[in-house]
This record gives structure tokens, C-alpha cells and sequence, in this order.
């Protein structure tokens, strides 16, 4: 522990936070959710913290347009794929909690399309990059890419999903996470949840990093 | 320039005529496979749909070749003459005017082989316009993408996807509006995304295209 930075402290204290708390602490009772509402704490931190991962990503794409360093770039793929991880993880909890609470594994929701149309965005970034064998093309190529798609997807989840009614919690009336019945005891263990999930993900983000940066070394003596 | 540029590209689509005509020729084929194995569509839902579903396909094949077609040496006379933005601002005027074309020549063969269920014709040419705009923006700029990777069909088709499937839903609530008939006040929300994602595209293109060309 005592060689640990800080921030990776803080991210197992409070990921084990949120899974101890979050399964202990009362939560208020409301129609359909019931128990179901802990969700809150597995499924909707892995979509924020897939956002914040790929808007990493982004970032790193634009950086390397602007300067060509290769660093940018593995950090930017890196990203990628671990904010599809979490993606993977968003949609396999919410679809797990629509089982139990709506019956069925998937509806034709616009948020649930919202959701399957990220990660196909990010599927079909990682076969673009295995389509370019060219290593400076293919950062390049996938760098913009990546920004036509982070940008095309924040218009799509930010949009759409206002423009219909939704099943889905916080939409078309459903007793949502945010807002009016998200008391004070949820909000404890949700926002600590979002901070705790992310740096996690920031964490396995900067071990694959390393790991690509030390394979590439080797390779290059 | 840009129209100098749009005229050319106009003129070599004319000069290929197999190019221009094996469009036309695709879109006539599947409507008319549609009408042999439907028949006759009465279902609102259902005609409009599939009319989306052949202009989407329709429109990957047409814009695919945009960045093919020139050769080697003729990128390399344009790269030292021409800004990029005009470039890729050309492309997309020119695929949308032959999107516009082509989704018009569609929907009368649609109408006259299928159905002709429109009851608000305007606002339905009003999103077959936003429409045939929306897919050769989007189209285009992902045309470019693939061509770096040497440009096959499936590429263009993964790349884009993900971008024309939201367009694409959107696109069929407003026509199915219009097709019922419901009042315009209705649709002017979804018009609106059309055009705010149409906005987005051609913006992001503009921006990104200079860093794609630098080869």
C-alpha cells in the first residue's frame, strides 16, 4: 500500500465503499424499483464513467492531430477500449435491472439505442484501426474517427432521448434516479460512486498504457 | 472554386454514365424487387420503413466511391492547389444534389410500383430533402475514412452505421408523420435534429478533413 499513489487509494476505498455501502445502506422504497434503485450505484456510474474515459480518448486523438506524438495515440486506443469495457458493464448491469424490473432483457428504448449505438461506434473504431496496418495512418485515421464519433454520440444521447417518452428511469414520468427520490443517503454513496468507479477505470486506463509503452520499447531495441 | 469544383465532378459523373445510371438502375432494381415480393404495401408503418431502408442502402452505394474515383495523381494536382475544405465542401454538395435526385426518382418509383400513402406531401419532401442531405454529409465524410483503407464496401458500411442508424430513426418518425398526415407542428422538433445533426457533420467534416488529406 505504502508505494500506492493517493488516487489509486482513494479508488479501492471507494469502490469498496460503494459495494459495501451500497448494498447495506436503506434506500427509499418506490413503486416498480424497490431494491432494484442500488442499481444506481453499478449502472449509471459505468456510463459516466465511460464518458469521462472516451472524452479522454478524444482528447488524446486531438492532441495527437495537433502534435503526431505516438504516446497520444496509445493512450487515445487505450481509452477506447477501456471505455468499451465499461460500456459492456453499463449495459450488461442495465440489462440484468430491465429483466427484473420490466421483464424483458431489451426494449426499444432511446436510451438503450443510445447505448448500443456507442458501442457501436467504438467497435467500429477498433476494426478501422485493424483495417490500417500503416502505424502513423492509422492513429491519424482513427484519431479523426474518434473525434467524429465522440462528438456525433454526445448529439445522439444528448438529443434523441429528450425527443420521445422512455420506460426508462428519469424519463416519460418513471420514478427516476435523480431529482425528487434521490435522498440524501443516495446521493452519499452515489457521487463518492462516480468519483470511486471512474478512477478505477482511470487506473486500468494507465496500466494498459504502460503496457503498451513498455511492449513498444521492446520492440523497438 | 467550389463550383468550378461541383461543376467537374458533375461533368465526370456525366462522362461515366455507367456510374450515374448504375445508381438509378440500383434503386429502380430494389423497388421493383420490393414490388414483386410485397406487392402492395397498405400498412403506413411498413411503406414507410421500407422506403428508408432502400434509400439508406441506396446512398451507401452511391456515395461510396466519392473518394475511389480519383486517381493517385489527380489527389496529389489537387493537393497542391486546392484548400481541403473545398474539397470535401464540393464532395458534399455534389452527393447531395445527386442524393436529392435520386431520392426523388425513388419515391416516384415507390409511388407508382408500391403505394402512395403521403397525405402531408410538402412536409414528406421536406424530410426526403433533410434526408438525401443528412446521408450524403454523413456518407461522405465517412467515404473519406474508408478510402484509407483502401476503400472496401464493408468499411463504409461499419463506419457509418453507427452515425446513419439515430439519422435514420429520426428521419422515419418525421415521414411517418408526414405520411399520416399529422399537422407540421408536430414535425418542426424533428426537422429541427435533422438539421442540427446535418449542421454538426458538415462542421466536423470541415474541421477534420485538413488533417485526413496530409498523406
Amino acid at each position: 500500500m505504502a508505494n500506492l499513489k493517493w488516487w489509486k487509494i482513494a479508488a479501492i476505498v471507494l469502490v469498496l465503499y460503494t459495494i459495501i455501502a451500497g448494498f447495506l445502506m436503506p434506500v427509499p422504497t418506490l413503486p416498480i424499483l424497490h431494491e432494484s434503485i442500488r442499481n444506481l450505484y453499478f449502472h449509471v456510474t459505468m456510463w459516466f464513467a465511460m464518458i469521462i474515459i472516451l472524452a479522454v480518448s478524444v482528447v488524446h486523438g486531438v492532441k495527437f492531430l495537433n502534435k503526431g506524438q505516438r504516446y497520444n495515440d496509445i493512450v487515445s486506443s487505450e481509452a477506447a477500449k477501456v471505455g468499451i469495457l465499461l460500456g459492456i458493464l453499463g449495459t450488461t448491469t442495465g440489462s440484468l435491472w430491465a429483466n427484473n424490473t420490466w421483464g424483458a432483457w431489451w426494449v426499444n428504448d432511446p436510451k438503450l439505442n443510445g447505448a448500443a449505438i456507442s458501442l457501436l461506434f467504438y467497435f467500429a473504431y477498433l476494426i478501422l484501426r485493424s483495417a490500417l496496418p500503416d502505424e502513423d495512418k492509422r492513429a491519424r485515421v482513427s484519431a479523426i474517427y474518434n473525434i467524429f464519433a465522440f462528438t456525433m454520440m454526445l448529439v445522439f444521447i444528448g438529443v434523441l432521448p429528450r425527443m420521445t417518452d422512455s420506460l426508462h428511469p428519469g424519463n416519460g414520468g418513471n420514478p427516476g434516479f435523480g431529482g425528487y427520490d434521490l435522498d440524501g443517503n443516495m446521493k452519499m454513496i452515489f457521487y463518492p460512486a462516480i468519483i470511486g468507479w471512474s478512477l478505477l477505470a482511470v487506473w486500468i486506463l494507465s496500466l494498459r498504457v504502460g503496457f503498451k509503452v513498455l511492449v513498444e520499447k521492446i520492440q523497438n531495441n | 472554386m467550389l463550383l468550378y469544383l461541383i461543376n467537374k465532378e458533375i461533368k465526370l459523373e456525366l462522362r461515366n454514365k455507367y456510374a450515374l445510371g448504375g445508381i438509378f438502375l440500383y434503386v429502380i432494381a430494389t423497388v421493383y424487387t420490393s414490388y414483386l415480393s410485397f406487392k402492395n404495401i397498405i400498412h403506413p408503418a411498413t411503406w414507410n420503413a421500407l422506403f428508408w431502408i432502400i434509400m439508406l442502402f441506396a446512398s451507401i452505394n452511391a456515395i461510396s466511391k466519392s473518394f475511389v474515383q480519383d486517381s493517385n495523381g489527380r489527389q496529389l494536382y489537387y493537393y497542391t492547389i486546392l484548400k481541403p475544405q473545398t474539397v470535401i465542401l464540393s464532395k458534399m454538395i455534389y452527393n447531395a444534389i445527386l442524393m436529392v435526385f435520386m431520392s426523388l426518382l425513388c419515391f416516384a418509383f415507390y409511388s407508382v410500383f408500391i403505394n402512395y400513402l403521403v397525405q402531408n406531401l410538402p412536409m414528406f419532401l421536406l424530410s426526403l430533402l433533410l434526408g438525401s442531405i443528412g446521408f450524403s454529409t454523413i456518407l461522405t465524410m465517412v467515404s473519406a475514412i474508408a478510402a484509407k483503407t483502401n476503400g472496401n464496401f464493408s468499411m463504409m458500411a461499419i463506419l457509418s452505421f453507427p452515425m446513419l442508424i439515430p439519422f435514420l430513426i429520426t428521419l422515419i418518425k418525421v415521414s411517418k408523420l408526414a405520411v399520416d398526415g399529422i399537422d407540421n407542428s408536430v414535425c418542426y422538433p424533428y426537422l429541427l435534429v435533422l438539421i442540427l445533426i446535418n449542421i454538426v457533420v458538415v462542421g466536423l467534416s470541415y474541421i477534420l478533413f485538413p488533417y485526413l488529406w496530409q498523406d
